[in-house]
């Protein structure tokens, strides 16, 4: 329990450096704010057992600081403040995410201890571990925790179902890697790009 | 870019391969230990960005770090793990696991897993790197550029 409550109180935080970030006028403290929202999402990955997630989302988060800092060093947010509608987007904003949660417990909710078919299982309790009852088989996450090491020959089992029983998706996920990383050459690429007296100011 | 003091470039100089040898470990290691291509490609990286950032763009670096060095690894890395994929049509299907497998918490263990975590780590790398490089060396003044504001001062990124 102690732990859901510090969960919510992280992701309270990053919701409030997120705000920061979108508000603030200050590019650098923008910045960092960023970074807070992401290290505390790393936190709540290591809170839910999953170092392989939290790993790579520290590393992820410390280089973008690196890299935006570098760019933004130099530089100052010199466009001009618009008039948003602020009480509006709030609205909207606070009157959909009560619907989410009418419609969320209106399914179902968190199913308690022996959830119902078709509920939503506990918190923190893999959707494919358990079934509802007896009749309802256990999922394909216990046949992997059972055969893994086994089969594939890999002490690390999240490793053995990223690329051996699921590497599919995992040629997926490299693939889009692929098509961002391209998109971002087209786009920042310094060779082919006009001269500066060449591009139209709009 | 200009670069920074000789004392940054000593440590950097130092502390970067202890950095990018930890990224090869958590690459090689992904099968043993919480870590994989991913994670050790975003380390490797790190490393290359302290040189980068610690030397300059120009001279040396731009030769041993290339765009397209970083765009050939990049393609690289992919192939590989395609052909990963492909070569487990001789076991029988679309990724299967065709290597001999060893024993659990060896190195040499997991047959396939290996060589796609140093796929995946040798693409990630490479690309990221490539990203960096673009946003750094590139055209910072034209990504930037409002034209009503006056310009800020931007200091000379190609020695």
């Amino acid at each position: 329990m102690s732990v859901e409550l510090l969960i919510i109180a992280l992701i309270v935080f990053m919701l409030l450096a997120s705000l920061i970030a979108v508000e603030t006028r200050d590019l650098l403290g923008s910045v960092i704010a960023v970074g807070a929202a992401g290290f505390a999402l790393s936190v709540i990955d290591l809170l839910l057992g999953a170092p392989d997630l939290a790993f790579p989302q520290v590393l992820v988060e410390v280089i973008t600081l690196i890299l935006l800092i570098r760019m933004i060093m130099t530089r100052r947010d010199t466009s001009r403040q618009t008039p948003r509608d602020t009480l509006r987007t709030a609205a909207v904003l606070l009157s959909g995410g009560i619907l989410l949660v009418v419609v969320f417990f209106a399914v179902g909710g968190f199913g308690g201890e022996q959830p119902a078919a078709g509920t939503m299982p506990q918190f923190g309790q893999p959707v494919m571990t358990h079934g509802a009852d007896d009749a309802v088989p256990p999922g394909v996450a216990a046949e992997y925790l059972a055969n893994a090491a086994g089969e594939t020959k890999s002490a690390n089992s999240v490793m053995s179902i990223l690329l051996d029983y699921r590497a599919y998706d995992t040629l997926g996920e490299a693939t889009v890697i692929f098509v961002a990383i391209l998109g971002g050459y087209v786009v920042l690429r310094s060779v082919g790009r006009k001269k500066k007296d060449e591009v139209n100011c709009p | 870019m200009k670069g920074m003091t000789p004392i940054v470039r000593n440590i950097t100089a130092i502390v970067s391969c202890f950095v990018m040898l930890y990224g090869v470990y958590v690459v090689c290691t992904g099968h043993l230990a919480p870590g994989g291509g991913f994670a050790g490609g975003v380390i490797i990286m790190g490393g290359l960005v302290m040189l980068v950032l610690a030397f300059g763009g120009g001279g040396k670096a731009k030769e041993l770090i290339g765009e397209h060095r970083c765009h050939v690894f990049d393609g690289l890395g992919a192939l590989v793990f395609a052909l990963i994929a492909i070569f487990g049509f001789f076991a029988g299907g679309f990724f299967v696991n065709f290597l001999p497998k060893g024993q659990v918490h060896k190195l040499f263990s997991g047959g396939t897993i290996l060589p796609a975590n140093i796929a995946i780590g040798l693409k990630v790398s490479a690309g990221l790197i490539g990203i960096f490089l673009a946003l750094v060396l590139g055209c910072r003044e034209a990504l930037f550029r409002s034209c009503s504001a006056p310009k800020p001062p931007v200091e000379d990124f190609r020695e």
